[in-house]
């Protein structure tokens, strides 16, 4: 596969590292009254859709970016790719 | 019909005319007792017990596809009892001891070969880690030794000793592994549960559950509604988007394992072998090929096929290993969708809605279990209290702070 | 042997001979030809045995797809099993065997299996070899077993050597036939980088086997001045000796190019060469395979597929027999009838399964319309054949078409289903085709000249403007429209012997039948059942056929019963080839510290530790047993100081306004107040709360940290807080660089390390115990300015330090730490001693840190703070990670002092089985202990900490030793740490 880096520009997939869903990047509150619950939900619990999906690719052999790929599980389509930080900065993440 | 040489014999001589067929083809009843969706390995082996063990057959097994389509005959064939938790090795072990009667139990020879297999330790701490699960299997009545270099060179001389990047220092071996024709398996089941009454129904997809205020009472399905006091889903690389109909989201990612099989070869290799320095797994099947494999290719995907790199590092670490199969020719290579879950263990149990049950998450390591996992399954859905091997196997086990986590690698499912 | 059966030039150089063995016999061939055709003009028609059967075979086609004229090649570690005949090429020396008999080829006794087919048909082994049980394992499956596969390995390691590659190109054209050559042409001339490349070793696909015109010229002439033109562009690498052999993701293709395999000798060159092609279009222009029909022993040697029997009378001037009958269902069998008169070959006759006019018949030959055969005589070689109406024809080769199926291998590798066109009788490419992938030709469906240059043509223009690049005008190249009519044709009904459907795994149609009859209908269950389609040509010539016959018996038509797929690789690929150079010690690189070539002239024993080398012990002269160096090394590290390489430690660099808030963030125990100058022991968790990995950081300046993690963690943890920082924190002003490299790190441990460092470390800087306490961090300077990084930080217990120079300085480092130390005894000591003195300490390693326990089972659950947010600390509250009865770490000593303990023995309760309801935990880590002067373990078991005292079984049903065991605290040296005070 080939990744679009948003930076690098078309690099090999075998340069990177997969961790999972995006949605990691949404990471609970600890002080939620149910943070127990959301915790583990965020930890433990995928969509895992068979179509597009955000999912978390590390630029190990490269500029070490935290990627967000939007891909196609059936077609392995890649559809869009930012930069993670940039994501998470958009949700809101900060500090 | 009951199937043996003498049989073979008989129709040998009179041309082969009396043969039929190993199941029916019946059509969907409006109703059953139990609804299995999924008739893969895992799918029919539960239709299987259920009748045999359990005495329930009204019971209709259905399959989107051929049956056997998924997993089961899509592995490389390896069975093994060599885990290490408690919350799996008697289940695996409870599955052996049923694979080693199988034949003569279902009548058709799936080719139980128990030659062996021997996982291999390339440092201290790997040896450490193959004593503690060697003395957890034999603890749970599963045969293991422990070799040395030289063991280990004994009893596979084709290794490479000599020249080794990650030098053999020893191995774990469980001389009751071994393979089993995959196909046969689900073709045994299929003819064991049907013969018994059991509906097998091809061809028909399951497209959405019948749930109301909680309750579980049958399926939508290509070929119409389907009533029943039980819905069995089985249908492991599919789980997620099938339970999804359900309203569920499932601790699993859907991944691609490869698997490659090389041309006919004379016999070269005993049993089956792993290499603890990469990735690599090989037995050498009855037909010559040697079937082998490696990691999963990191991605989430529902694709039957992956891709160069993974390719490449699993024949990196075939060479690396025994570099005598390097004129060796790949002949196919494939892909099957695994269910990974978030400690590399399946799940075996009831939803939180009722009548609706769940069987999947089996990673790669589906196969082995299958005769454990239809029985274990048929055993909670018949009486609806878990095998007492499979108590572990839960959904609720990661908010509980419970998890099977064999490899240590916490809940990021492609590190399984 | 004389060349019998050469009857012309065709493509090889008959002016040159070469000599080969086959089965020991020395044989004459020239160069150009494949060991097939050579063979042939030797007059050599059986060849192999089949599979099952073991039935006389001899050569079916002339290119990959042969399921047949398998071959040993080569002797000694370069054997080479399986190897098709018809694309080895000739070269002087050559020696091949036939395989799969016992015996002589001619005389193999397991050819009597032929007898028992009535009991082996499909899936017979389902069915029986179940009683008595013991007797599949002991009897049958070794019976089995032995007659598995066709070639065998030479069981030495593969002395070639092999590359990979990777090429990149606009255009990859895959298929030098007409429609290849026409395509590479067009999008050539556009100006595109075009590849094409053909796992033949020459240009030309069929039109090296026809006798075509184009443009009014030869077709081979044709062929070779397209190949001309394109090797004259730049902007075009051909390559031919390679297949490419799978399509992959987002335009790649996976290709193998034979560098050697046509020489007698390697020479130190690479064998073969895998290469990866990243395209942006490829063009698919593979052609088509023939395919056969079912008729009785139409395996015979002598039986061939009749666009292959054109092949080697055309291409390489031999006939495969001296009165060839031809059996065809289509106008493309005539051809062959017509190629072979033209060069003189007697016709026997031509049999046409269509009714109606036949078509004009070469001079002479008989023709037998709406007629086909019944049976093929002759064991091992064909003698006669008779025809539907009982007639009787001598004939020593017959050339069957069934007609053609397009090579639509690669456009399945995804998830492309083919299609079935009836007015071809064939799949076609469906939609779903690999992205950028366009097929062109025979491939798909143009099964005639004309069409094929026509459609290449346009395919190459297409590509290139759709890559914007300028179309050239020039015209596509003509040629006459041939007659290629067929009716569809699978079987002759009439046959009452076996006909054979998948000739290399030995599937008739008896057995199609029986899978029908036993219900395995699916396309996929007969290729199973049957083993249809599975063997080394992956049914390239037989799943059609298969597939059709099934159709028949089901009432259903071909589009109804299903399709095939095939799977990469379109050809086998070696697997030494897949691995490239990556195997022995080069399986994966060595990372090697800056002290090595120091420790190698100490004559260190070395451990590899991932992909690290690390000296594991330093035998000295007269020491015969590791365990000697070890103890020595401990003895002398406690007794007066030690130097120890921990340069393979990772390191990261932490730097920026919140690197102290960030650091709170992703340790478990809290940094924010980690005075400038310190250093701390840091645990991690991952999110799930259980404990990820450990060490120490030091704070160098305000916004300035410098971590280290352990050996094994090293790359996971940077990514990790990578991760933290990128995603979950990208407010943070925190930056990491990954230092492990950059600094040689040395431990210095021992009473006497502060003297021996204080005659190192420049005079200005003052490291006495006052100045410089526990756990104090500082930069400075060593040996007249070198820079240094100091920390006070000790894994063995002992007074110690970490000192870490940049990695130019690290053997100067090592050398001036061991003659500082001279006056001190000092000792070098390795991974080993290492172990020994941190398990002599308590502290968790690698055996602990497994990725299942928490703070709280190593005895750390106090240092996870409850005040901060920080990775793992919610999970690690779940109930399941608290229990009363949970593991701790503790220490074990033998109540027989003078046994060694076991790492990995289970812990009972004494007087309870050994059994997995008892199992209460396991001994991680174990070492002899020269300071107590006995084994020492630490390991985890419940409630370990309430058990002080306790004795229980450490149980090793393993090695078969059960012992009694003391639970102890896990310190078992210098408990108080007054030491590393000191």
């Amino acid at each position: 596969m080939i990744i679009d880096h948003p930076l690098l520009g078309p690099r090999d997939a075998a340069e990177f590292y997969v961790l999972g869903d995006a949605s990691l990047i949404e990471r609970p509150d600890w002080q939620d009254d149910n943070a127990a619950a959301a915790f583990d939900s965020y930890m433990h619990l995928r969509d895992n859709p068979a179509g597009e999906h955000r999912e978390l690719w590390f630029h190990e052999q490269g500029d070490r970016s935290w990627l967000v790929v939007t891909r196609n599980t059936l077609t392995h389509e890649v559809v869009k790719v930012e930069l993670a930080r940039d994501v998470a900065l958009a949700l809101g993440r900060s500090t | 019909m009951r199937y043996s040489a003498f049989r073979i014999l008989k129709e040998g001589l009179t041309g082969n005319r009396g043969w039929t067929p190993v199941w029916r083809e019946p059509e969907p009843k409006p109703a059953y007792d139990i609804v299995i969706v999924g008739g893969g390995g895992h799918g029919l082996s539960t239709a299987y017990y259920l009748a045999k063990e359990f005495g329930v057959t009204n019971v209709a097994v259905l399959e989107k596809g051929w049956l056997g389509s998924g997993n089961i005959g899509r592995n490389t064939t390896i069975i093994r009892s060599n885990y290490m938790l408690p919350g799996n090795e008697p289940f695996y072990e409870f599955s052996m001891k049923l694979w080693e009667g199988l034949e003569q139990d279902f009548n058709y020879n799936a080719m139980v070969s128990q030659r062996g297999i021997l996982n291999l330790a390339h440092s201290d701490p790997q040896r450490d880690g193959y004593a503690r699960r060697g003395n957890a299997m034999r603890m749970a009545g599963a045969d293991a030794v422990l070799l040395d270099a030289d063991g280990v060179r004994k009893l596979c001389p084709f290794l490479d000793f000599d020249n080794a990047r990650f030098p053999i220092r020893a191995g774990l071996w469980q001389p009751r592994g071994g393979t089993v024709r995959h196909d046969a398996v689900a073709w045994g089941y299929a003819r064991g549960a049907d013969s018994r009454g059991i509906d097998i129904i091809q061809n028909c997809e399951v497209t959405g559950f019948q749930i109301k205020d909680g309750v579980c009472s049958g399926v939508e399905t290509s070929r119409g509604t389907i009533a029943a006091k039980k819905v069995a889903v089985c249908v492991a690389g599919s789980s997620s988007h099938v339970m999804a109909k359900a309203g569920m989201r499932l601790p699993i990612e859907s991944h691609v394992l490869q698997a490659f099989v090389s041309e006919g070869l004379k016999p070269v290799i005993p049993g089956v072998v792993t290499f603890g320095a990469g990735h690599f797994y090989v037995s050498q099947s009855d037909k010559g090929g040697l079937v082998f494999g490696g990691d999963i290719d990191g991605y989430n995907t529902y694709a039957q096929r992956g891709n160069l790199p993974v390719v490449e590092d699993v024949c990196e670490g075939g060479m690396a290993l025994m570099p005598m199969i390097g004129r060796a020719r790949l002949l196919r290579m494939w892909g099957g969708i695994m269910d990974m879950s978030m400690d590399g263990s399946p799940f075996i149990d009831k939803t939180h809605i009722d009548g609706l049950y769940f069987n999947g998450g089996w990673c790669y390591g589906g196969f082995k279990a299958t005769p454990a996992s239809g029985f274990c399954y048929a055993h909670l859905l018949a009486r609806d209290e878990p095998h007492p091997t499979a108590t572990e196997m839960r959904l609720d086990r990661f908010s509980r702070g419970r998890p099977i986590d064999e490899k240590g690698m916490g809940a990021q499912p492609n590190l399984h | 042997m004389a060349q019998i059966n050469r009857i012309g030039e065709g493509l090889v150089d008959t002016s040159r001979t070469l000599s080969f063995t086959f089965n020991g016999d020395t044989l004459a061939g020239h160069p150009g030809d494949t060991l097939a055709s050579a063979l042939l003009a030797n007059g050599i028609r059986f060849v192999g045995r089949s599979f099952k059967y073991h039935r006389p075979r001899g050569i079916f086609t002339a290119g990959s797809e042969e399921p047949n004229a398998l071959v040993q090649l080569r002797t000694g570690a370069h054997q080479e099993p399986n190897t098709r005949a018809t694309v080895a090429e000739l070269f002087d020396g050559l020696t091949a065997t036939s395989q799969n008999h016992r015996g002589s080829l001619k005389f193999d006794l397991l050819a009597m299996n032929d007898l028992l087919t009535p009991f082996l048909g499909a899936g017979f082994y389902y069915k029986t070899f179940m009683w008595p049980k013991s007797f599949w394992e002991k009897v049958y499956e070794p019976l089995i077993r032995n007659s598995a596969g066709l070639g065998r390995l030479s069981g030495e390691a593969d002395p070639d050597s092999y590359d990979k590659g990777f090429l990149h190109c606009d255009v990859l054209v895959i298929g030098a036939g007409p429609a290849g050559l026409a395509a590479a042409l067009t999008a050539g001339r556009a100006g595109a980088r075009v590849i094409l490349a053909d796992e033949d070793f020459r240009f030309g696909g069929r039109l090296l086997a026809e006798t075509h015109e184009i443009d009014g010229a030869d077709g081979v002439d044709w062929a070779e001045q397209a190949v001309a033109e394109l090797a004259a562009m730049d902007n075009v690498r051909l390559m031919s000796r390679t297949c490419v052999h799978g399509a992959f993701d987002h335009g790649i293709y996976g290709a193998l190019e034979r560098k050697t395999d046509h020489l007698p000798k390697s020479g130190g060159k690479p064998r073969q060469v895998l290469w990866r092609i990243y395209s942006r279009r490829a063009l698919l222009c593979a052609g088509a395979t023939e395919r056969s029909i079912c008729f009785g022993n139409n395996d015979r040697p002598g039986v061939m597929l009749a666009g292959a029997v054109r092949t080697y009378v055309n291409r390489f001037g031999v006939t495969p027999g001296q009165r060839v009958a031809i059996f065809t269902n289509n106008d493309d069998g005539w051809r062959t009838a017509h190629d072979l008169a033209e060069k003189g070959v007697e016709i026997a006759a031509v049999i046409d399964s269509r009714d109606g006019t036949p078509p004009a018949a070469p001079h002479g030959a008989m023709v037998a319309m709406g007629s086909a055969v019944t049976n093929a005589a002759g064991r091992h070689g064909l003698r006669s054949l008779t025809l539907t109406n009982g007639q009787t024809i001598q004939a020593d080769c017959l050339a069957v078409s069934g007609g053609w199926n397009p090579n639509v291998h690669l456009t399945c590798h995804q998830r492309g289903r083919p299609v079935w066109r009836q007015d071809i009788a064939a799949f076609v490419p469906g939609g779903d085709l690999p992205v950028g992938m366009s097929v062109a030709g025979a491939a798909k469906g143009d099964m005639t000249l004309s069409a094929a240059l026509k459609a290449g043509h346009g395919a190459g223009n297409a590509a290139a403007k759709d890559l914007g690049f300028t179309a050239s005008r020039k015209a596509a190249p003509k040629s006459d429209d041939e007659a290629a009519d067929v009716t569809a044709f699978w079987q002759v009904r009439e046959s009452k012997t076996r006909a054979w459907v998948d000739q290399q795994n030995d599937v008739t149609v008896k057995d199609v039948k029986l899978a029908h009859q036993d219900g395995f209908r699916a396309v996929e269950h007969l290729k199973r059942y049957t083993t249809l389609g599975m063997a080394t040509d992956q049914g390239k010539t037989a799943n059609v056929l298969g597939l059709a016959i099934m159709a028949e018996l089901t009432g259903r038509t071909i589009p109804e019963t299903g399709t095939t797929v095939f799977r990469p690789p379109y050809s086998p690929v070696p697997i030494g080839a897949f691995a490239g150079r990556s195997r022995g010690k080069d399986f994966r690189p060595y990372r090697l510290t800056t002290s090595h070539g120091w420790a190698e002239e100490q004559g260190a024993v070395f451990v590899e530790t991932g992909m690290w080398l690390r000296a594991q012990w330093f035998p000295q002269p007269g020491e015969t047993h590791w365990r000697q160096s070890v103890d020595r090394e401990v003895t002398r590290t406690r007794g007066s100081v030690g130097v120890c390489d921990v340069t393979t430690l990772g390191k990261i660099d932490i730097q920026g306004r919140d690197a102290a808030e960030f650091l709170n963030k992703v340790y478990a125990n809290g940094f924010a107040k980690l005075p400038v100058g310190k250093t701390r022991y840091g645990l991690m968790l991952r999110e799930d709360g259980i404990a990820m990995d450990d060490g120490t950081t030091a704070r160098l300046a305000e916004n300035h940290f410098v971590m280290t993690t352990t050996t094994a963690n090293a790359v996971s943890v940077f990514r990790h807080m990578e991760f933290c920082r990128q995603c979950l924190w990208p407010g943070l002003d925190v930056h990491l660089i990954s230092a492990t490299e950059q600094w040689a790190q040395f431990a210095v441990a021992g009473p006497n390390s502060r003297k021996l460092l204080q005659k190192l470390v420049d005079a200005e800087h003052d490291i006495s115990n006052e100045a410089f306490p526990f756990m104090a961090c500082a930069e400075l300077t060593v040996c007249g300015g070198t820079p240094a990084r100091l920390f006070r930080i000790s894994f063995s217990g002992e007074l110690a330090y970490e000192i870490a120079v940049p990695a130019r300085y690290g053997d100067a480092m090592v050398r001036a730490l061991m003659a500082a130390g001279e006056a001190f005894d000092v000792v070098a000591y390795g991974t080993e001693a290492l172990g020994v003195m941190r398990i002599e300490k308590g502290h968790a390693a690698g055996n602990e840190l497994t990725g299942q326990t928490t703070a709280r089972d190593l005895g750390l659950g106090r240092m996870v703070s409850k005040k901060k947010d920080c990775i793992g600390n919610t999970l690690s509250e779940r109930e399941g990670l608290n229990r009363e009865d949970g593991l701790t770490l503790v220490g074990f000593r033998p109540v027989d002092r003078a046994t060694e303990l076991k790492a990995g023995a289970h812990f009972v309760v004494k007087g309870k089985p050994v059994t997995t309801e008892n199992d209460q935990g396991w001994m991680t880590s174990v070492a002899w202990s020269p300071t107590l002067g006995h084994s020492i373990g630490l390991g985890f078991i419940q409630r370990g900490h309430d058990r002080m005292g306790e004795t229980v079984i450490a149980a090793d049903p393993l090695r078969g030793n059960d012992i009694e065991v003391e639970i102890v605290s896990p310190h078992f040296v210098d408990p108080e740490g007054e030491r590393l005070r000191a």
